[in-house]
């Protein structure tokens, strides 16, 4: 069924009869072509481009709960391309253009919203390493500009300018960076997959992996052994858990990241934008509520919740650039579990398993890589050769000391 | 106005007159009153729009689970937007607007949405404003911001203050109902420490709202007199105003006091709120129950409110919020509404109870197995259609409609923790379930235990238990006489009957037709409910729609209310301000300053600060004649070089290590080799993290046998000190080795230029000439006749330079001191921009080569890391990836034409090539410009660079939009040989 | 979080610094060892569901590193040591 504003107003006038499950719920089968577990976005844009772009059937994703129940739906929703280094930076901005014309590929509004990101500077060495950023982004075929104070003061005067501890000297920005409705784009890749014939098995567990010979035969699951050829794992907050399965230890720990939102405001804050001498960022949802985050907890922790501390923390920042947020009330908190790499940055990659693949360690920027990381998941699955984007992403690279390393903190995760 | 609707009785002060205006419309009421309480008494109904369809409302509640009457409050920067009139104290000049309307409550153009819901389906913005693909962003999007939110924010600051502090108990009572003063009472005259922490600012909880006795007389007298005894127990605290939040690990709440919220502005020094730590040995959750309506067709005119709201208004306010009143129940508890509000003398038309067995009672109508099928008012109630067991319907007349589907214990906070909730039948209601948070029992209607009878004896015995497992006695009090109905409900969710909206989530407007359409699309998973149809994701965070709806999607499915289970509950309990989260953490006080030993000095000259970490150094010092900063840094280089220069180095890191085995610590935290360094000297030392990365530079001295003194970068300080910790206790535990950090404990400065020694020859009372003191000496001196001072020969800017230290609060005195008794050499001060200069004219790395992704190897300093010997980051220093050949080098960078600019941050490329990464070369990382050599220079990391000195390149800034010829040169501009620091 | 520190007691968690894996005391020797064994000791970890040994720093108090055992899932701490004495139990020395 093609959505449509046509189609839309067909259904208003007919009482809404005519909608369709957007996706089914298909028994497993006892056996696929590829088997992608996890549900998450990552995993359903496998899916999706497996059988859209690279033209494969006898698909199925494995959903231990509920399909977009990963960290799609648990985030601030941003999307941009602003990285430094050369093993990310054509990655996110290849993602970026995947975004610009996801909505159209897939049929479903996932309301990409261009509204632009600045990142706020404030002392001169940030504005140095900015105009480094700035320029890596430009030579990768990104956008960058860079911004002065007036300029950040012409766009958000109330901020604090003239009160501040860590005064803002101007921004980096990047116009083509915003926001994206998360939960929809679960849904849209999920629809598209289904209507491409992928089965998606919703509160199906993996518990386990059967492999003989160094190669994989399938999986153990909640609902019964089903055999792959294939097995793409997507599980990213659960990655360590689910690769034990297959006796492998990984350059990843799971750390709880906290985000928040605040109650419906009308239009305060049109992009999205980073404080730059506190852990804070924030948007504002079509809603009107602001989406905002900070550090994660810092600890090791598959709770999914977090504790006080960096709420108190992520408040301060806030308050600090923003005084006038002071009476606005935080209406909600959450806590996702993220794969916090050695370097801060993905893994892509096959596995010393023979038909066994792994995208995961995706830290806290798995939803800005959605649309890459599963066009270059499937283009890995599919050709069992690394996507040009995403060939940096490799396991060895810290046995071989090409770390892609953004924040310069090495291998502790929670500094990343 | 008039109080048309005030009836006698209620927990008012009617001698005193409070007058409040909402949109301009004056009106008045009592101090004891809610906002909303004060408008119904004022006969007002209408006090909000609802998100999508900005249909009219009034409240629904009389507390925090309200979703419609939402108003700004107050005005200018104390503008506070989403306020719930049901739980905003009344106080005399309360300005309210209401909000989310244009251009007036009454008369909303947005209500169009409404005439239009058949297009405004659950999640029908998925499926459309696709086309065309620019219109999304450009038109679309912007309406439906405009369109969207709720209440306003001023932009101004928040004029209030906020605070935050830590509380200690052994039992924490979250709600100060019967359950909750009963377990305070029983823990207060044992002696434990309690807090009873209550969101009203009146304690009793429902007792302030029901009519029925406790221990022979009212319920609110019962709990004044508890109330009256625990204050005066010194071991219990009483915390009305406060609204615990959320339940962390090991007993740690969050709790916001809203200590001047009720007062027209807070009083001098008194903060608007105060966020709470609360450290508890036990906690008892004791929050009560909210009730929930039934969802039927137009159940969401101003004037239909929950049964229990209706008599609470009642007999707590004194407000009968409607003259003629119906009553629609599935439970017993809704019928006590009816009997109050018959006793009150208002009119009570009719009880429509939905079962067939429902209790009758005397003097009023009754309709059993009956359902509300429609309303009718467009501003508020006017009538309701009723359909009776039979088929047949009527419409009845009313003004107030008071609605009970039952209730749902408020297990929110225990299950903060994820602990799912259990169903129980015979209340229709989730209960708290296993695992909740450790140390949290759960009493009263919070438990499901519905009568006060059993909220008294459960909150009693969840205190015996809290103290009997905190290793303490308690005596059981008896147990005052009260009430003890059984719950009695047929769960009735929503009316079948009628083809219009019936609604679950009032503010989202989430009616029974979404849950339906979510459901035929398969969104049935309760996560995908509430994600699709935005169910529960209001202000109101669902307290009152929430189990409706899934209630709504079982049965559509077929599936039970336990098998369709729950989303998750998180803190906090209700919606908190950004400015208690923050304290008194914003603006300048954001973070602490730390200020160097000669900030008083710099700041009486006019001295411009930078920020440095928490730190303020010193950039530059202006003279009077100086109108620009080059000015400034031009100078004090200049100066420096041609006689001396004095800057503040104390926020370099600085720590003693001392021990036998202080010189083997220092090899393996070292790249380069310490244990052979003699005593009396200094040593460059580069540190390297485990993965082979330069981790902090610096000098370490060694002023003993067994005792060094290392310096570390001004970033670097906290960091490098918990690593040689790390290093020390976790490694190799049975080094003798001490360490302490003496960062603060010295003033140190830097004197440099060819007249340095000469001037520290007046100050420092020992020899220092260069026989006696040699380039990279060390030692302990004493100056000024005496006071002990440490003294290094090292010089960071390439001139004959010293480090002086002496304890800190000698340091304004030193830096007085040294100007005074040098004055003939005319010493300059330089601040970091000077010194930033004259480090990159010598070539030393800093802030942007150690930039934590570089190596020993990048930074041409490969062959400081020694592999005769064991040290942190050698053997992965050696990994392939770090010592490609063609891998970074640390390389100077001059303009070919000295008025060309260079630009931090640029990168290097290839003259004519073009600007793709395929040509990238590398950046530069640091840029000043250099009076000495009289043009801009910088450092960089260029591919290669040790085989392109000589050669010509490209500076391309894309972002700033330069283009500048350069010349890669050998890093150390200035007096490469070294020949004038040996001076 | 409160963490009971073995010497001092009660202490709230954000007077600790965290760091991770208590098997980075199990360094290996770089005179012996080579790149394989440090790959494995810097950057691969269990990273389990459950039960978990950690290291943590106390930085705003007597800057003693300590093993705590706290499980990851329910965040209980069930043990903690001075990772002095862990480090020596485990053969430790110099």
């Amino acid at each position: 069924m093609r959505y449509s504003g046509f189609r839309v107003i067909a259904e208003a006038l007919t009482g809404h009869k005519g909608w369709k499950p957007v996706w089914r719920d298909p028994a497993p089968q006892a056996e696929y072509d590829y088997i992608i577990i996890g549900g998450g976005g990552h995993g359903l844009a496998t899916a999706y481009y497996l059988a859209k772009e690279f033209g494969q059937a006898r698909i199925a994703v494995l959903e231990k709960g509920y399909l977009g129940g990963g960290n799609v739906g648990r985030n601030t929703t941003i999307i941009r391309s602003n990285y430094l280094l050369d093993g990310n930076e054509p990655f996110y901005e290849f993602s970026l253009k995947l975004w610009e014309g996801l909505e159209q590929d897939f049929n479903y509004n996932a309301m990409v919203s261009q509204r632009g990101i600045i990142n706020l500077i404030h002392t001169d060495a940030q504005r140095d390493a900015a105009t480094r950023r700035g320029n890596a982004m430009i030579l990768n075929g990104a956008d960058a500009e860079l911004l002065s104070r007036d300029q950040v003061r012409a766009k958000y005067p109330w901020l604090n300018f003239d009160n501040s501890r860590f005064p803002i000297k101007g921004a980096l920005m990047q116009r083509r960076g915003g926001t994206v409705r998360h939960d929809a784009v679960a849904w849209g890749y999920a629809r598209g997959a289904d209507m491409r014939g992928v089965d998606l098995i919703q509160n199906c567990e993996v518990t386990g992996m059967r492999i003989e010979n160094g190669r994989i035969r399938g999986v153990e699951t909640s609902r019964g052994f089903i055999g792959a050829k294939k097995v793409g794992v997507a599980v990213a907050g659960s990655s360590s858990k689910v690769m034990a399965h297959a006796g492998m230890r990984l350059p990843i720990e799971s750390h709880v990241l906290q985000a928040f939102v605040s109650e419906g405001l009308k239009p305060l804050i049109d992009g999205v934008m980073t404080f730059g001498a506190g852990h804070f960022y924030v948007s504002q949802s079509d809603k009107g509520g602001l989406v905002f985050g900070g550090d994660i907890d810092g600890y090791n922790s598959y709770a999914q919740r977090g504790n006080l501390p960096v709420i108190e923390d992520v408040a301060e920042g806030g308050m600090a650039l923003m005084p006038a947020i002071g009476r606005v009330r935080l209406l909600r908190t959450w806590g996702g579990i993220m794969d916090m790499s050695m370097d801060g940055s993905p893994i892509i990659d096959r596995t010393e398993i023979e038909g066994l693949y792994f995208n995961g360690g995706w830290c806290y920027g798995g939803f800005k890589a959605t649309p890459a990381s599963g066009w270059c998941f499937a283009h890995l699955l599919a050709k069992d050769a690394p996507h040009e984007k995403a060939k940096a992403y490799r396991f060895d690279r810290f046995l071989k000391g090409l770390m892609i390393d953004e924040k310069g903190q090495g291998a502790t995760p929670n500094l990343h | 106005m008039n109080q048309s609707h005030r009836i006698p009785g209620g927990q008012i002060d009617r001698t005193k007159v409070l007058r409040f205006t909402l949109d301009g419309v004056p009106y008045w009421g009592h101090p004891g009153d809610t906002l909303a309480s004060a408008l119904l008494a004022n006969g007002v109904r209408l006090m909000g729009r609802s998100f999508k369809y900005h249909r009219p409302r009034g409240p629904l509640s009389a507390g925090s689970e309200e979703p419609n009457a939402l108003v700004e409050l107050r005005s200018g920067g104390r503008q506070e937007p989403n306020t719930r009139a049901t739980v905003a104290e009344l106080l005399d000049g309360l300005e309210a607007k209401s909000q989310n309307r244009w251009p007036s409550l009454r008369f909303d153009a947005l209500a169009i949405n409404d005439r239009l819901n058949a297009f405004f389906a659950a999640g029908f913005y998925y499926k459309t404003f696709m086309w065309p693909k620019s219109f999304w962003e450009k038109l679309y999007e912007p309406i439906i911001r405009r369109a969207a939110g709720l209440g306003s924010v001023s932009r101004q600051e928040d004029p209030d203050g906020y605070d935050k502090g830590f509380l200690h108990c052994d039992l924490l009572v979250i709600g100060a109902g019967p359950a909750g003063l009963m377990a305070a009472l029983t823990a207060g005259r044992a002696g434990a420490r309690v807090i009873v922490a209550d969101e009203d600012f009146a304690f009793g909880g429902r007792l302030n709202a029901e009519s029925f006795a406790v221990a022979g007389g009212a319920g609110a007298d019962w709990s004044a007199g508890v109330v009256a005894e625990l204050a005066t127990l010194p071991n219990v605290r009483l915390m009305a105003r406060t609204t615990v939040l959320g339940a962390f690990d090991h007993g740690i709440y969050s709790a916001v006091e809203r200590v001047s919220d009720h007062v027209a502005v807070p009083a001098v020094g008194k903060p608007r709120q105060v966020l709470w730590r609360i450290y508890s040995g036990r906690a008892i959750l004791a929050g009560g129950a909210t009730e929930r309506p039934i969802a039927f067709e137009n159940n969401d005119r101003p004037g239909i409110m929950l049964a229990g709201a209706l008599r609470a208004y009642a007999n707590r306010w004194g407000v009968a919020v409607g003259e003629r009143v119906a009553v629609f129940v599935n439970n017993d508890d809704g019928l006590r509404t009816a009997s109050d509000l018959q006793a009150k003398g208002v009119d009570v038309v009719a009880v429509i109870d939905s079962r067939e067995g429902g209790e009758l009672l005397p003097g009023i109508r009754h309709l059993r197995g009956a359902e509300v099928i429609d309303t009718s008012g467009r501003l508020g109630l006017k009538a309701i259609t009723v359909r009776q067991s039979d088929g047949r319907t009527e419409e009845i007349r009313v003004d107030a409609l008071g609605v009970s589907g039952g209730w749902n214990p408020n297990v929110n906070i225990h299950s903060h923790h994820r602990s799912r909730p259990v169903w129980d039948n015979t209340i229709s209601a989730f209960v708290p379930g296993a695992d909740g948070p450790p140390g949290l029992l759960v009493a009263g209607a919070a438990a499901g235990v519905m009568s006060t009878h059993g909220a008294l004896r459960t909150g009693r015995d969840a205190a015996l238990a809290a103290l009997e497992s905190l290793g303490r006695k308690a005596a059981a009090i008896d147990l005052p006489e009260a009430e003890d109905a059984p719950v009695r409900i047929t769960p009735l969710w929503h009316v079948a009957h009628g083809k219009g909206r019936a609604w679950i989530d009032q503010q989202n407007d989430v009616t029974v037709k979404d849950i339906k359409l979510a459901q035929q699309e398969n969104f049935t998973s309760v996560e995908h409910l509430k994600r699709y149809t935005t169910l529960g994701m209001a202000t109101d965070q669902g307290k009152t729609g929430n189990v409706i709806g899934l209630a709504v999607m079982a049965e559509l499915t077929g599936r039970t209310i336990p098998e369709t289970g729950t989303t998750i509950y998180r803190p906090p309990y209700t919606p908190v301000a950004m400015g208690a989260l923050a304290g008194r953490s914003r603006g300048r006080e954001f973070k602490p300053y730390r200020l160097t030993p000669s900030h008083h000095w710099a700041a009486e000259q006019g001295a411009v600060f930078v920020e440095v970490g928490n730190w303020l150094r010193t950039q530059w010092v202006p003279r009077a004649d100086e109108t620009e900063w080059r000015q400034s840094v031009d100078r004090e280089v200049l100066a420096t070089r041609r006689s001396v220069g004095i800057c503040d180095v104390t926020t370099l890191g600085k720590i003693d290590i001392q021990g036998t085995d202080a010189g083997a610590f220092l090899d393996r935290v070292y790249a380069n080799t310490f244990s052979t360094l003699p005593v009396g000297k200094c040593r460059y030392g580069l540190m390297l993290r485990e993965d082979g990365i330069v981790f902090d530079d610096g000098t370490t001295a060694r002023m003993g046998e067994h005792e060094y003194v290392m310096t570390t970068t001004t970033a670097n300080a906290v960091t490098v000190f918990r690593h040689l910790e790390f290093c020390r206790q976790c490694l190799w535990p049975d080094l003798d080795v001490q360490l302490i950090s003496t960062t603060e404990a010295w003033a140190q400065f830097s004197v440099a230029g060819p007249n340095a020694r000469r001037l520290l020859a007046k100050i420092v009372d020992q020899d220092i000439s260069d026989a006696a003191f040699p380039y990279m000496g060390a030692g302990n001196v004493t100056v000024c006749g005496g006071l002990r001072a440490r003294l290094f020969r090292i010089s960071f800017s390439g001139e004959l330079a010293f480090e002086i230290a002496v304890p800190t609060r000698y340091g304004d005195a030193l830096l007085r001191e040294m100007l005074a008794r040098g004055a003939e050499f005319d010493p300059v001060v330089y601040g970091t921009e000077a010194l930033g200069v004259m480090r990159i004219e010598k070539g030393h790395v800093a802030g942007g080569e150690l930039n934590g992704q570089s190596t020993a190897l990048n930074m041409g300093l490969g062959k400081m890391v020694s592999r005769k010997k064991d040290s942190i980051g050698m053997v992965l220093s050696q990994r392939e990836g770090l010592t490609d050949p063609d891998g970074y080098r640390l390389v100077g960078v001059k303009p070919v034409d000295p008025l060309g600019k260079l630009t931090a941050g640029s990168h290097f490329l290839e003259i004519g090539a073009a600007s793709v990464v395929a040509n990238d070369g590398g950046w530069l990382t640091s840029k000043v410009y250099s009076p000495h050599i009289g043009s801009d220079i910088a450092l960089g990391y260029l591919k290669a660079g040790d085989r392109k000195i000589g050669s010509r390149m490209r500076a391309v800034n894309l972002v700033g939009g330069t283009d500048t010829e350069i010349e890669i040169v050998s890093p150390h501009f200035f007096d490469p040989d070294g020949e004038r620091l040996r001076g | 979080m409160i963490i009971h520190h073995p010497i001092l007691g009660p202490r709230d968690a954000q007077e600790f610094v965290y760091l991770g894996d208590a098997t980075l005391i199990d360094r290996p020797d770089g005179m012996n060892a080579g790149t394989e064994a440090f790959h494995d000791y810097a950057y691969n970890r269990d990273n389990p569901a459950g039960e978990h040994r950690e290291l943590w720093y106390h930085e705003q108090g007597d800057r003693s590193w300590l093993v705590v055992t706290r499980n990851t899932v329910t965040h209980e701490i069930t043990k903690v040591e001075l990772a002095r004495d862990v480090a020596r139990a485990k053969g430790r020395s110099k």
